[in-house]
This record gives C-alpha cells, sequence and structure tokens, in this order.
C-alpha cells in the first residue's frame, strides 16, 4: 500500500514496525493498566460503591435519565431540523430584506456558545416575565436555535454541490421557484448531505449534556447525585463509567447510522464539505 | 451599560481566565492531536488502530462527561492534586485533540499521491519530500480547518463554568451575587464571544487568502 | 412561523408530563412520627386562603409543587436506594403543605440547587421552596419569604485531621468551597479576600472536594454542616463559632402576601409541632434549638 507519506515497506521496514507497533500497543496498554491499577488501589471496584446499580429504585432512575435525555434530543433534533430548513430556504433567498436578516441569525447563532444561549434562556428570560422556561426548555431551545443555524449552512452547502443544470432545467420545463425547491433541489442535496446531517445530530444528543449545568435532570445530573453520597461510598467514578457507557453507545449508534446511510447512499459528500463536517462537529 | 461597567473587574477577570483556558487548552489539543493525527497516517497497524480507537471514542463522548469525570473522578484517584482550572484545561485539551487529529490527517489527503511519487523519483529523501513538497501543501489546506477548530473551542470553554472554573461562563453566577440581572450579563458575555469569534473569523478569512493552493 | 410556534407550545407540554413523571415519589417520612401520631401532619380540611395565586393555582391543579434540597443529610435529603425523602426542611415543607390542606400524595417535590432557587420560584415551577435558604433583602427583590422557621450561621467543615483551622481567622491562603451563588460564598469573597474559593451546584460536591484534597474547608450554614458531618464523623468535624446569623425562610413567589400571611400564622400557631419536627430530624445530633419568631413584614 503507497500512500501519500510513505511508500510500500520493504522486509526491513516491516520488521521495524512490527517493533514500533509492539512498543505503541505496550504504551497503551501501561496507560490503561497504570489508570485500572489507580482505580482499584482507591477501591472503585468494591461491591458497596456499586451496589446502588442493582436497586430496582436506582436502576428505575437511569432508565428515567435516559428518557429524558432522550427526550430533549429527539424534540431538539426535530426543530433544528425545521428550523435548518426554514433558515435556509431563508439564505438563498433572492430577496435581500429575507436573506440579510437569516445571514446575521444564522451568524449569531453559531457564534455564540451553546451554554452562554442555554443561560440566556434559563436564568436571563424568566425575571423578565417568560416564566415558562424550564430547563428541559431552556435546553431544547438552544439546541435547537444552535443547530438549526448550523445546518442550515449544511443545507446550503448540499444545494449549492448540485450541478447548476438542476435548477436550470426544472425552471426551464416551467416549474416554480417552490417546485424546483421541494422537488428538484431538496431531495438531492438532503441525499448528498444525510451523512452530515446525522453527524450532526450526534452532536445534538453530546449537548443535552449541557442540560446538567442548568438543573435539567439527566443522566449526568443523576450521576453527580448518586456519586456524593457518603453512604453509597461517594461512587461518583462507577456513576461516572455507567452514564459515560450509556451516553457513548447511544452517540456510537448514532454515528453507525451515519456511516451506514454514507455506504448506502454510496454517494458521499464532497471533501470540501467533509471538512466542514467535522469543523460543525468540534462544536 | 451599567451592568457592564460597574463590574468590569468581574467581566475582564472571567475572560482573561476564558482566554488562558483556551490558550493551553489549544496547545494541549495541538500537540496531543499532532501525536494522533501522524498515528492515524502511520504505515504501522497498532498505530493506526489505537489512533482511530482514540478519536471514535473521544468523538462520541460528550465534553461535559469528560470534564465531569476530570473535575469529580480524578481527585478521587489519589493522585497529585490539581486545580480545577488545570482539569478542564485537560478535559478540554484531549476533546479538542480528536478534532486537530481529524484536521491534520484531512489535511495530508488532500496532497495528490502523485506529488509525493514525483517527490521521489527526482531522488528526494523522506524528510526532503516532507519539508519541502508535502508540508508546506498539508499545512495550507489545514490552516483555515483548524482556525474553526480553535473557534469551536473557544466556544467550549464555557462548559468549565460547571465546574469551578471562574471563566467567562461564570460572570452570571458571580454577578447575580451582586445583585445584577442576569439577561443584560449574559447579553454582554454573548456579545463578547460574538466579537472575539469575528476575530478569530477574520483572522481564518485573511489566512485562507493568503495560503489559497491554486490547483 | 406558526408551525415553530405549536412546536414550542409541544415542548412545553412535554416538558410538565416528563416533569410529572420524574418528581413523582412523595414518599413521606415514612420514619418520623412528628406531631399527630398516625405519622403524617394532620391535613386541615377547611381552608381558608383568599387572594392568594399560588394557593389558587395548587387547589386547581389538586397538588403542591414543592422545592427542596435532596443532598442535606438531616435537612433535605433524598435516600438513592427508596427515594424516601427525609429531614428537617422536608417535615416543615409537608407541615406547611397539611395546613394548607395537602396531603403527602399530593405534594411533588422538586430538587433545585441554590444557584437556581430565585428562577424556579420566579418561573413558576414550584409553588414554595423550603430548602435553607436564608433571608436577605437581595433576593427579597425577586421574591417573598415566610418564616423564619429557623436560625443558625456560617460554620466551617474541614477534614477531621485538620488542625490548621479552627476558626474563620484561620482562612488567609485557603481554599474554601461553598454552593454557587450562595450567602456564605458572597461572605467570603467580601470579607476574606485573602481566601480563594471553589463553587459547586451543591455542597455534596463541596463535601467530597474537601475529602480528596481538592479544596480546605466547606462553609455554609453550620446545620447543614452538622449533618454532613454526622454521617461522616470519621473524616469530618465542624470547627469554630457559627460568624454569621441565617434565618430560614419559606420560599415565595413575590406579592402573595396572603399566602406568606398564612404560613406566618402556621408557624405562629403550630403550639409543639415545630419542636417535634426539630427532635425528629436535627435535634437528634443533641443540640437544643428553640423555634424563632417569625417576621410577618
Amino acid at each position: 500500500m503507497s500512500n501519500v507519506l510513505f511508500d510500500a515497506p520493504g522486509p526491513r521496514a516491516r520488521v521495524r514496525h512490527r517493533y514500533i507497533g509492539a512498543v505503541t500497543l505496550l504504551v497503551v496498554l501501561a496507560i490503561f493498566g497504570f489508570i485500572l491499577y489507580r482505580f482499584i488501589a482507591t477501591d472503585q471496584f468494591t461491591a458497596q460503591k456499586w451496589n446502588i446499580f442493582t436497586v430496582p429504585y436506582a436502576q428505575g432512575k437511569i432508565v428515567e435519565a435516559t428518557l429524558a435525555t432522550l427526550k430533549a434530543f429527539g424534540l431538539a433534533a426535530v426543530l433544528s431540523l425545521t428550523l435548518g430548513l426554514l433558515l435556509m430556504v431563508g439564505r438563498v433567498s433572492k430577496h435581500k430584506w429575507i436573506s440579510a436578516p437569516t445571514y446575521i441569525f444564522v451568524e449569531l447563532f453559531r457564534a455564540v456558545p451553546l451554554l452562554i444561549l442555554i443561560m440566556i434562556m434559563y436564568y436571563g428570560l424568566p425575571p423578565l416575565g417568560y416564566t415558562f422556561v424550564t430547563p428541559f426548555i431552556a435546553v431544547v431551545t438552544g439546541l435547537t436555535l444552535y443547530n438549526g443555524s448550523v445546518l442550515s449552512e449544511v443545507f446550503r452547502a448540499g444545494i449549492e454541490s448540485l450541478p447548476k443544470g438542476q435548477a436550470e432545467a426544472a425552471y426551464a420545463i416551467g416549474m416554480t421557484k417552490t417546485q424546483v425547491m421541494r422537488m428538484i433541489l431538496l431531495p438531492q442535496a438532503l441525499r448528498a448531505m444525510a451523512p452530515v446531517i446525522v453527524s450532526q445530530l450526534v452532536v445534538v444528543l453530546k449537548d443535552t449534556a449541557l442540560g446538567f449545568i442548568v438543573t435539567f435532570q439527566e443522566l449526568l445530573y443523576l450521576a453527580k447525585s448518586y456519586g456524593t453520597q457518603v453512604q453509597l461510598g461517594s461512587p461518583i467514578i462507577p456513576s461516572t463509567i455507567v452514564v459515560a457507557a450509556i451516553y457513548i453507545s447511544l452517540c456510537l449508534l448514532l454515528a453507525g447510522l451515519a456511516k451506514f446511510i454514507e455506504v448506502r447512499t454510496k454517494r458521499g459528500p464532497a471533501k470540501n464539505i467533509r471538512a466542514q463536517q467535522l469543523v460543525n462537529e468540534a462544536a | 451599560m451599567d451592568t457592564l461597567l460597574n463590574n468590569l473587574d468581574v467581566f475582564v477577570d472571567g475572560f482573561t481566565l476564558t482566554l488562558q483556558v483556551f490558550l493551553w487548552s489549544a496547545l494541549f489539543a495541538l500537540f496531543l492531536g499532532t501525536i494522533v493525527g501522524a498515528m492515524r497516517v502511520s504505515p504501522v497497524g497498532p498505530m493506526r488502530w489505537v489512533g482511530t480507537g482514540y478519536v471514535n471514542l473521544v468523538r462520541n463522548t460528550p465534553l461535559t462527561l469528560l470534564m465531569f469525570f476530570f473535575a469529580f473522578g480524578y481527585p478521587k484517584l489519589d493522585l497529585p492534586n490539581v486545580s480545577y482550572t488545570t482539569l478542564a484545561i485537560f478535559a478540554l485539551g484531549l476533546y479538542t485533540a480528536t478534532y486537530v487529529a481529524e484536521t491534520l490527517r484531512a489535511g495530508i489527503n488532500t496532497v495528490p499521491l502523485g506529488q509525493a511519487e514525483a517527490a521521489r523519483a527526482i531522488g528526494l529523501t523522506f524528510g526532503q519530500s516532507m519539508s519541502h513538497i508535502l508540508m508546506p501543501q498539508a499545512f495550507r489546506a489545514v490552516i483555515p480547518p483548524m482556525m474553526s477548530v480553535f473557534i469551536a473551542l473557544l466556544k467550549n470553554t464555557t462548559v468549565a463554568a460547571g465546574f469551578s472554573v471562574a471563566e467567562a461562563g461564570y460572570i452570571r453566577a458571580s454577578l447575580s451575587e451582586r445583585g445584577e440581572p442576569a439577561i443584560v450579563v449574559l447579553l454582554w458575555v454573548a456579545l463578547f464571544f460574538i466579537l472575539l469569534v469575528a476575530v478569530l473569523s477574520f483572522v481564518q478569512r485573511m489566512l485562507e487568502n493568503r495560503l489559497k493552493v491554486l490547483r | 412561523m406558526r408551525k415553530k410556534l405549536s412546536l414550542l407550545a409541544t415542548a412545553a407540554t412535554a416538558a410538565l408530563l416528563l416533569a410529572g413523571c420524574s418528581g413523582g415519589d412523595t414518599t413521606g417520612a415514612g420514619s418520623s412520627g412528628a406531631p399527630a401520631a398516625g405519622g403524617a401532619f394532620e391535613v386541615a380540611t377547611d381552608v381558608s386562603l383568599t387572594g392568594s395565586p399560588t394557593y389558587d393555582a395548587m387547589k386547581s391543579a389538586d397538588k403542591v409543587v414543592i422545592g427542596v434540597k435532596e443532598d442535606q443529610p438531616g435537612l433535605g435529603f433524598l435516600v438513592a436506594t427508596t427515594g424516601e425523602r427525609t429531614g428537617f426542611d422536608i417535615e416543615i415543607a409537608q407541615w406547611v403543605a397539611a395546613s394548607l390542606g395537602f396531603s403527602q400524595d399530593k405534594i411533588e417535590y422538586k430538587a433545585i440547587p441554590s444557584a437556581n432557587r430565585e428562577s424556579a420560584i420566579v418561573n413558576g415551577d414550584i409553588d414554595y421552596y423550603v430548602g435553607t435558604y436564608s433571608i436577605t433583602d437581595k433576593r427579597k427583590e425577586q421574591i417573598d419569604f415566610a418564616g423564619p422557621y429557623f436560625i443558625t450561621g456560617q460554620g466551617l467543615l474541614v477534614a477531621a485531621d485538620n488542625d490548621a483551622i479552627k476558626s474563620e481567622s484561620d482562612l488567609a491562603g485557603k481554599t474554601v468551597c461553598s454552593a454557587t451563588g450562595s450567602t456564605p460564598l458572597q461572605n467570603i469573597t467580601a470579607n476574606f479576600p485573602d481566601t480563594k474559593t471553589n463553587s459547586f451546584d451543591t455542597y455534596s460536591q463541596c463535601v467530597e472536594a474537601l475529602k480528596d484534597g481538592q479544596t480546605d474547608a466547606v462553609t455554609t450554614d453550620q446545620a447543614i454542616l452538622i449533618g454532613y458531618a454526622s454521617q461522616d464523623p470519621d473524616n469530618l468535624k465542624v470547627v469554630g463559632e457559627p460568624f454569621s446569623v441565617e434565618n430560614y425562610g419559606v420560599g415565595l413567589p413575590k406579592g402573595d402576601d396572603a399566602l406568606r400571611a398564612f404560613i406566618n400564622d402556621t408557624f405562629t400557631n403550630g403550639n409543639d409541632s415545630w419542636q417535634a419536627i426539630y427532635d425528629e430530624t436535627l435535634g437528634l445530633s443533641g443540640t437544643v434549638v428553640e423555634q424563632p419568631a417569625v417576621d410577618a413584614y
């Protein structure tokens, strides 16, 4: 196998690679071993610390918290997709008075940290009389505004990646602007963008964890509340492990779905869009 | 405006700490991300597996969870005491490193194979083809998306506010003790973030134009 | 846009449903035999309270939503294995609920950390709040207080083997932890400039930080600290005398004077209810305290 950085290895290089590979594995094992050793040395695996997870009542609470996380995610996902579509349509509008404000909206909400957005909802609005804002609403609204803005740019990139001829041909056979968007451009753009869209949804799922900071009673909140109880032996590390396992499996499932779609449609997004996807995800 | 001027000390302290956390975690992320990125494109199988495993695992972990583990889990392990700010920097660095690694990898992949082959064909050594042919091209392709990764990092520093780090995200809490209206405080914080992001985006655009590779 | 609004409304409904199923555990103080011999407070039947929007809302919902703490042993505590709530504040909350005509199965508890108490009351997330809530003028700008029902003061909790900190005068150069947005934290930042601070949502996290050596002392109301120390006497101890005065009140929506007067009357005319509650909970630590007179401002 040859690539930009190196040629196909010869026999001596192969031997060298084997040594380096072994060393790498040893280093990684050493790191894991050390962490495990610290866990054992500080009694993280004693029965007392894990006991809480065998109590049916506590298990019920964990299920409840997982559902709370999923509920926030589901609602925020649907709302951000909707908002993203609306903003995209506004953004590509030929009318300056529509596209300019949409542009500012998108840029503003992409620049403000999501946590600050959620805090504005949760701490800022109620004193002004908008007293319906619960932690759940604050989290979902924050997620929607931010991810809706990001998704609108994804949709737009998808539409701009299509050959110009598509729209031109559609106009030529007499379709209206709405028809062109709805029947020609969007279906193709959505298909091309499906992996990017799903990986943006992974971001939504990950960011529901921010709700912990505004007391939304999701998985992390539960981990904290169990982890700080002296009677249980302060099992913060066991709780974190349990919660992390749930969060990471959920995210991996979604990420796997993205991969699956990408393979199925066999029309991965263009390279520059791929880069953009990475950048969106980082946030 | 009064809210800002009367509490300028809190705002200045908060954003100073934000920038410090940002810089240190950016450095840490660059360092670790470069190593991981190199591992991901390495010819050695186990290195690639480790790199890939790390990236996939950490990228699918919420940052809040990572910070949670560092702030509350690490002190339980009887290791040397480390301040909450440092722990937050570690969490942010570990998280951002995966994106740095992926950006680097994507950058290297933008260089056409023919460039490397041509370099080898005219007899350049590995070091020469790296420093004269590959890196200059990859570097140009990497800078703009890397700036975006750092913009995201800047915004992510706010998460540390939930873990006893008194940075910009914490200003609201400090000022609610002084009885300032939360919405005004938060809008100021948001505005400063918009400005900071705008500066970084401007630098990004400038670099993008200067480094554009015409192919 | 209309679609968006209706979706928002859906969000609100979903949130309400969610709140409904997560906070529904109304197991009272099973072990406490507080005033009435039956194990619960006598539920008032003919409550005459008019002109209170909060009470009207409770009546039409046929339940009362009470904000509490759930991580303060002896005051407001949630037993993780059973979902049972115990402590002095919980019993006070039940007493008030009973006087308003709500039995224990009509109570919905919501755990609200210190920093979000005003928001929760202003938002209407809860009907009233009973959870080590100090009465201060600043808070009175946003909400109202009934009571006080308990008086304590700021104290210090340190590791059992710590001989360096004996009182608040030893705090220079040390790190002290308290809850985000709490009065004790304000006191430290304002009056002890040489002392560094950590802050978390809940005192439990501070206590963990203390045990892990991340902080030198935890400061808050002594009543709370005694609760923690009695839970883990091998590792923790309370030092010094209280160096401030904190009056605990029941947090109410601003302007609901009728409800405030009603709760104050409940406290004033409660005969030995208060003492019984105290003896069952904080009194177990051996300290003797009298019920304070309410401040009906």
